[in-house]
């Protein structure tokens, strides 16, 4: 059957944890009104209340929640301190972003049962103002009326209207505010405007600062009263309740009910992540600061653009990635990218596709459009932030290891590739690794060129060293023209690959993973096989499948997967 | 920000805008509020612009990505001509619908949303933009790949066989084509 659990056991742990603190919170508070000091308020509102402010707990958590997963420096220095003490819990850390989605639609859901249920509640409220005099709402509406302090409904008139009052009670204005900025942000993180126009949403996501406010300040009018415990002591609910035509006047023992309003907890939830947050923004502003040099740009075919930069105190393990800024394209904005350097190299290095505005920005900056050399002080300045960690750290830790990358998707293992050669042919350090497959997936022959070169050096040198069997690599070209399939013909015979010129030879179509599985599961049994992969989500998904059916007692495929 | 299509935002808004609008047109009824009529033109209202927004335009650049199930809306929208593919319509339509929702509460949230879309789509008028559908694309149906394939081809693609390939000077008829030029056998 498979190691699923070994694969998912602990995201579905973590998934299970929180469903179960947001479901208890739900509970907790939903009982929490309705208890004596809340009866007179339910008389009005009915269950509403409840209804109103479980969701509303639960809303705290969650916005306590949301801002950790972003914290990327934070979640670094997580990950290497736990490394050290196991493997799968630094793993989880990879799917941060995944976490960050999950818990912006429970904030989502619980904002709109919290508003529904508010709606009823300012119906009621109007309601009871609007009533006939005879009526408890009505009687229990008027309290207040003379010192405006112990008043119970927060609507002091019958002469106005609920959206009237939504907009001048500081609950309400702050509630839409902040909801029309919750629903902007989350129009605008929709895939299909994600991929496509990142700057409409990286910029509509800063309505998170708004959000966060309004928050806070959102529970400074005390708009939800409840009896005081003094006036608990000398009015009880359930005694008093039905002589609401006769309080306070003379000869009764039931006085005037007083009401007043809970302080203001969310600021409790989220100040601590507010803080952590904050304290990231200055850690990736400082970092930006640090001077960063261009010591080398390569234009390559299919329009990739390599920069080589170097920084003071860098240090890098393999596969990471770095944000990169360039301040004379944009200032505010920070992308990712995979960095394609070994960490035995003196300087990094990236390798970008250029596909969109930034991208074409930052290649004319570089000079990349005109002819001949470039001056190396006209060379733009750029920002960098990180080196941040991801799943191909672990690499080195599995004896075996499948590398898989698709198309641009194979820069982490770039980085793995060149650091294998440092390792084994210059320093000759013992690593625990003893083979690597590594697979390569391309729909076009140019993209070949600038990893051909490392290739083609790492197959020189390990026959230098009679090492050839430590790495088993496959490219599979996955499309190509009727002029590229005639030169293949003709020079099918050659003793190099005519597209790579690399003694392996370049395959056609995709790999039948179920053949390579099995075959490499024959070849090493009773290991840990580690499977990485950078690429599309399908691939992923096939991928994912193997791993776990080919998983059987002797084998273990443990698949990881990037992601940006 | 040079390259957005404003439309494909204004459109996810509106979509939003519509189905919020939708819920509390319900809410306002179910729950018999006072001046509920207004929600229940909140309700129909907001089932009309689901249905108008449902089916996203085509792109200028780039893939465009239908929604699950939007041929059927495409070619309604379609059928009204320019009505729904100039964009200062759809912005103007919006503002209108949008008015009768700030009179009760729970239909005011949806009619703050739908005013965003509408500015939104504004923008996108200003800018040129309009509402093409996307059709499905007359694509010959692909071969599919035979069971008995278990391994990738170790071979590049196809060629004929030795005999065809090339004239032989023995046999000129038995070729597979005429050649201009008289073939003679190597020195």
């Amino acid at each position: 059957m498979g190691n699923f659990a070994a694969n998912e056991g602990l995201s579905i742990f973590v998934i299970l944890v929180w469903l179960g603190i947001n479901v208890f919170l739900f509970v907790h508070y939903y009982l929490a009104f309705l208890t004596d000091n809340f009866y007179y308020t339910g008389v009005i509102l009915g269950h509403a209340l409840s209804w109103a402010r479980a969701p509303a707990a639960c809303l705290n958590f969650n916005c306590m929640l949301i801002l950790l997963p972003v914290c990327r420096n934070l979640l670094s220095f997580l990950r290497g301190s736990i490394q050290h003490c196991s493997r799968t819990a630094a793993r989880q850390l990879d799917r941060n972003l995944t976490f960050h989605k999950l818990v912006a639609y429970m904030i989502a859901f619980h904002t709109a049962i919290h508003i529904i249920a508010h709606l009823f509640n300012f119906e009621r409220f109007m309601g009871a103002q609007l009533d006939s005099n005879t009526t408890v709402s009505f009687v229990l509406s008027q309290i207040g009326n003379g010192d405006n302090r112990s008043f119970l409904n927060p609507i002091r008139t019958s002469d106005t209207n609920p959206t009237y009052v939504m907009f001048t009670t500081i609950a309400g204005l702050t509630g839409v505010v902040i909801t029309l900025a919750l629903i902007l942000i989350t129009t605008s993180s929709m895939e299909v405007i994600r991929r496509s126009y990142f700057e409409v949403f990286w910029y509509t996501h800063h309505l998170f600062i708004i959000f966060f406010i309004g928050l806070v300040i959102h529970g400074v009018g005390r708009i939800v009263r409840g009896q005081t415990s003094e006036s608990l002591n000398e009015h009880k609910p359930e005694l008093c309740a039905k002589y609401y035509q006769t309080w306070g006047k003379n000869g009764t023992f039931c006085p005037v009910p007083n009401f007043a309003g809970n302080p203001p907890g969310t600021w409790k939830w989220v100040v601590g992540p507010m803080f952590l947050y904050l304290c990231e923004r200055l850690v990736r502003f400082y970092r930006s600061q640090q001077k960063v040099v261009i010591t080398k740009v390569v234009m390559h075919p299919s329009k990739t653009l390599e920069l080589q930069m170097k920084r003071k105190g860098f240090r890098m393990e393999v596969g990471q990635y770095v944000f990169l800024q360039c301040p004379s394209v944009s200032q505010l904005e920070w992308h990712p990218f995979t960095l394609t350097s070994a960490p035995e190299e003196d300087q990094f290095s990236v390798h970008i596709r250029i596909v969109g505005d930034w991208t074409q920005g930052l290649y004319e900056a570089c000079g990349g459009d005109k002819p001949g050399f470039q001056e190396a002080w006209k060379l733009p300045k750029m920002g960098v932030d990180g080196p941040f960690g991801t799943a191909s750290e672990d690499v080195f830790q599995y004896e075996v290891v499948m590398l898989v990358g698709a198309g641009i998707g194979v820069t982490p293992f770039a980085s793995i590739l060149k650091s294998v050669w440092y390792k084994h042919v210059h320093e000759n350090t013992k690593v625990f690794t003893k083979k690597i497959y590594f697979y390569w997936l391309c729909p076009e022959t140019q993209a070949f060129e600038w990893f051909a070169d490392l290739l083609q050096s790492l197959e020189g040198q390990m026959q230098e060293k009679g090492m050839t069997d430590f790495l088993s690599y496959n490219i599979y070209l996955t499309r190509w023209k009727e002029t590229e399939a005639a030169h293949f013909t003709v020079h099918h015979e050659a003793e190099n690959d005519p597209i790579t010129g690399l003694k392996q030879m370049t395959r056609y179509g995709k790999p039948n993973w179920d053949n390579e599985f099995k075959a490499i599961g024959n070849n090493h049994p009773g290991s840990k096989v580690g499977v990485f992969l950078c690429g599309p989500t399908v691939l992923g998904k096939a991928l994912e499948k193997q791993c776990h059916t080919h998983s059987q007692s002797n084998v273990d495929f443990i698949f990881n997967k990037e992601n940006f | 920000m040079g390259k957005i299509e404003w439309a494909m935002w204004a459109n996810e808004q509106a979509l939003a805008a519509g189905l919020i609008l939708l819920t509390g047109g319900i809410v306002g009824v179910a729950g018999q509020f006072r001046d509920w009529e207004f929600a229940a033109y909140g309700v129909a209202a907001g089932v009309f612009i689901c249905f108008l927004e449902y089916p996203r335009g085509m792109r200028n650049k780039g893939t465009s990505v239908e929604r699950t199930g939007q041929y059927c809306l495409t070619v309604c929208v379609k059928a009204f001509g320019p009505v729904t593919r100039n964009y200062y319509v759809r912005a103007g339509l919006h503002a209108a619908l949008c008015v009768p929702g700030a009179f009760i509460l729970p239909t005011v949230l949806g009619c703050v949303c739908l005013a965003i879309a509408s500015i939104i789509y504004l923008v996108a008028a200003i800018r040129g933009e309009q509402w093409l559908p996307i059709l499905p694309k007359k694509t010959e149906k692909r071969v599919e790949m035979g069971k008995s394939i278990a391994y990738p081809p170790q071979n590049p693609p196809p060629r004929p066989p030795p005999e065809l390939r090339r004239k032989r000077a023995e046999d000129l008829e038995g070729a597979a084509y005429v050649n201009p030029i008289a073939v003679t056998a190597n020195e």
